[in-house]
């Protein structure tokens, strides 16, 4: 019984920090991708973004 | 549970992406286009006007002996844009620089689902298409309604104040909206809810860096026309996100089929 407990427990846990790796790197990756196309100051980013970041109302120039 | 997660952002990335980049083509693209006309001709203005006429003679000649060269030719003139060295790329008009348009679409649709799924695995996913669309609305309100208050869409050759302060004040108001939202309509505790509506208007009482006269080269009905074509644009993206993020959330999700 308590042994059922502990390993219910342990995999509620596990589950939980699966859950949380997935969502981190969901919106860490997430973060990194808005980054390159709305803020990254390289010109040649800038360039091929630009009708992008416009529409999108990212600050631009 | 990582694969589902990005399966889902993928999936509504690149439609929501896809859809918007039609748009975009068919309403938003000429308005800016539109303007870089007036943004060309202040450039041009300062330059000896024999030059310019010259050069203008000589595209002509090209394009009616070649017809479709007659961009290639306009570019020299179009590289002495004000905010850009002649010598840095940037993608041709035409075919060049709508698939460079429809690739940073689709990476800011993915890198958008990408958050959203994310809040949707780490707090709640949305039962249904109803919610999805809330979701969707709440990322319009945070990732362009509430910075668009303060900096409004604007159209190239738009002065405006120094990048840095504009772009920190953009991100500031995402990440005050985004908390300012979940404490008012996750919360139940009135003081928690009231410390929501204190963080979603913060930004704006600090106010938007600008300059005291900002000056625009396109006219104020071209600007007025713009900030309504991306807005509809842009809301209807984020419509389209939150629908399709949360039909496939929950279709990828083996252990909740639907969601609990």
């Amino acid at each position: 019984m308590a042994t059922q407990t502990i390993s219910q427990t342990t995999s509620t846990s596990a589950a939980g920090s699966r859950r949380l790796a997935a969502g981190g790197a969901a919106m860490l990756l997430g973060s990194a991708l808005l980054f390159l196309v709305g803020f990254a100051p390289l010109p040649a980013v800038h360039n091929a973004a630009h009708d992008t970041r416009h529409s999108a109302a990212f600050p631009c120039h | 549970m990582l694969r589902e997660t990005l399966l889902s952002a993928g999936i509504a990335g690149l439609f929501a992406a896809l859809v918007l980049t039609v748009a975009q083509l068919v309403w938003i693209s000429p308005l800016i286009l539109q303007a870089e006309t007036y943004e060309d001709a202040a450039e041009a203005a300062p330059v000896a006007h024999t030059h310019n006429d010259e050069a203008h003679e000589h595209s002509h000649e090209h394009a009616d002996e070649h017809g479709v060269m007659a961009n290639v030719e306009h570019e020299p003139e179009n590289a002495h844009e004000h905010h850009h060295d002649a010598d840095e790329w940037k993608p041709d008009n035409g075919w060049q620089r709508i698939s460079f348009t429809l690739v940073s679409n689709i990476v800011m649709g993915v890198g958008y689902a990408l958050v959203l799924v994310g809040i949707y695995t780490l707090w709640q996913r949305p039962r249904g298409i109803g919610q999805g669309l809330l979701f969707g609305l709440a990322g319009f309100a945070v990732f362009f309604a509430a910075p668009g208050l303060g900096l409004p869409p604007e159209l190239p050759g738009t002065e405006a104040a120094a990048l840095a302060a504009r772009q920190q004040w953009w991100v500031g108001t995402a990440i005050a909206t985004a908390i300012g939202l979940g404490l008012l309509f996750a919360q139940k505790n009135w003081l928690l809810r009231a410390a929501g509506v204190a963080v979603l208007v913060a930004p704006h009482v600090i106010g938007a860096p600008h300059l005291a006269t900002e000056a625009s080269l396109a006219p104020e009905t071209l600007q007025t026309h713009f900030r309504v074509a991306t807005t509809v644009c842009n809301a209807a993206f984020w419509l389209l996100l939150g629908a399709i993020s949360a039909l496939a959330s929950q279709k990828f999700s083996r252990q909740q089929p639907f969601a609990s």
